[in-house]
């Protein structure tokens, strides 16, 4: 254990003697997937709920086949199914962008995490009360204004139990990053165990990094659950 | 030719695939109705050791586990009958796979069920015994088909997270659907193709599965009537 640590701990936190690895690496991958996921989100949900055929049924096709097929699966066919792809190898800029692991990584993780989290919201938005929305229409609000004063701010609210669930099954997500040559915490671990065959060591400080990691996230939310949503929360006299 | 004649690896796969999500169902079925009768116990120690399953094997990613216990438990077993002096047992991956899902998602399982059993009347329970029955007959006539009900969306989740958490067991050299699909996309140089039929094998597993947790809970909620919006 000692052993290991020394050997590898610097290379489990942030840096592998080549560039950043571990903890860094995956903690990077978790926020810009978050990120991405929840900028398409927001109008991906918007598009979900509308009565519009048109414009709902192809965000419901997204979240149908990307919530009904596995990561690791989105991964690969991302990582070596475009890549094997004649018309990518003859295009310069996207030869260069699906060489890359942690690119494909990124896009595959936050189109994954983009249609969990536009059903999450998509939700919340249906749930929001029909007084709420015709107060908002009673004071001539058009659609935009409604949906930006009123419907979004209370919806991505009452998400925020469910999103920190995404947040945490993201984080465990990243795990498959490795596959795609990431280094991250895992891949950290791997290598590890391949040099000094501690597997049990080896694997148990990476799940003990992601352990801490997911109590962190846990607190925070909520920590922000009592700040948006305090007027939710049961009251004492 | 159809598939480039990869057709019978890719069927034997997903049969793989299916059976080791069955399997491990059952697992973790069983561990989360044990686990929850145990977390729901007055004993503290019993209810301890629960919550820590729980909590531990939930805050860690579950391909993290399947490495942790894949590859230690093969160490253990080889430092057990090199101490006892027997020869190797390799422990076959099929069962290895099997186990650890079932362990992780009998964590999932057992908050599901702990959930279900709190919304059963505490009542009903009483009236059961208050006729003389068992324990064991309570829980089978009263408590189980009413938690059933409780449980059912949550069973169907966790059902479709596990379906889709094995594809990981390729990584730990399970010969499933991925597995055939990327050996066939290697040889072929078709990768693209293969890993969209793979992805469509498993689109397929989640609809079917869909309709029969639709049934299922048609079934369950016979009598329940429902709030007219």
């Amino acid at each position: 254990m000692i052993e290991i640590l020394s050997q590898y701990g610097r290379a489990f936190l942030y840096y592998d003697g080549q560039g950043l690895s571990g903890l860094a690496v995956t903690l990077w991958l978790l926020v810009l997937s978050l990120v991405i996921g929840f900028c398409m989100a927001v109008p991906l949900a918007v598009a979900r709920v509308s009565k519009n055929r048109w414009v709902s049924t192809p965000v419901r096709c997204y979240t149908y086949v990307f919530r009904g097929t596995p990561l690791y699966v989105q991964l690969l066919l991302i990582y070596s199914g475009v890549y094997s792809l004649q018309i990518v190898h003859a295009h310069a800029a996207l030869n260069e962008f699906f060489r890359s692991g942690l690119h494909c990584a990124i896009l595959a993780f936050g189109l994954n995490t983009g249609a969990y989290t536009t059903e999450i919201f998509a939700g919340a938005i249906r749930a929001t009360s029909h007084g709420e929305v015709e107060a908002a229409r009673a004071y001539g609000m058009s659609r935009w204004t409604m949906y930006r004063r009123v419907i979004l701010p209370s919806a991505l609210r009452r998400a925020l139990p469910l999103y920190s669930n995404e947040v945490i099954l993201m984080l465990h997500a990243t795990t498959v990053a490795f596959t795609a040559t990431v280094p991250d915490v895992l891949k950290v671990a791997r290598d590890a165990n391949s040099a000094t065959y501690m597997s049990f060591q080896a694997f148990g400080i990476a799940a003990l990094i992601y352990l801490a990691v997911s109590f962190a996230l846990v607190a925070a939310f909520r920590q922000a659950e009592r700040r948006w949503l305090a007027y939710l929360a049961v009251r004492g006299h | 030719m159809f598939l480039y004649g990869f057709g019978p690896i890719l069927l034997a796969g997903t049969i793989k695939t299916i059976e080791l999500s069955v399997l491990s169902l059952a697992v973790s079925v069983l561990l989360g109705l044990l686990g929850a009768v145990a977390k729901l116990a007055r004993n503290r120690l019993v209810a301890g050791v629960a919550t820590a399953y729980t909590t531990l094997i939930r805050s860690v990613p579950d391909l993290v586990l399947m490495l942790l216990l894949f590859y230690s438990i093969q160490i253990a077993v080889n430092q057990l009958t090199d101490a006892l002096g027997m020869d190797q047992i390799d422990i076959d991956p099929f069962v290895a796979g099997v186990l650890t899902l079932g362990f992780i998602y009998g964590a999932y399982f057992t908050e599901t069920f702990r959930g279900a059993f709190l919304a059963v009347p505490r009542g009903q329970l009483e009236a059961g015994s208050a006729y003389g029955m068992s324990g064991i007959r309570v829980f089978a006539r009263i408590l189980f088909p009413q938690m059933m009900r409780f449980a059912l969306p949550g069973i169907g989740n966790n059902w479709q997270v596990l379906v889709k958490a094995t594809a990981l067991v390729s990584i730990i050299g399970l010969a499933d659907v991925v597995k055939a699909a990327q050996d066939a996309g290697k040889s072929t140089f078709n990768m693209f193709f293969f890993i969209l039929v793979a992805a469509m094998i498993y689109l397929a597993i989640t609809t079917v599965s869909n309709v029969v947790l639709l049934w299922l809970d048609k079934r369950y909620s016979i009598g329940v009537r429902h709030a007219e919006l």
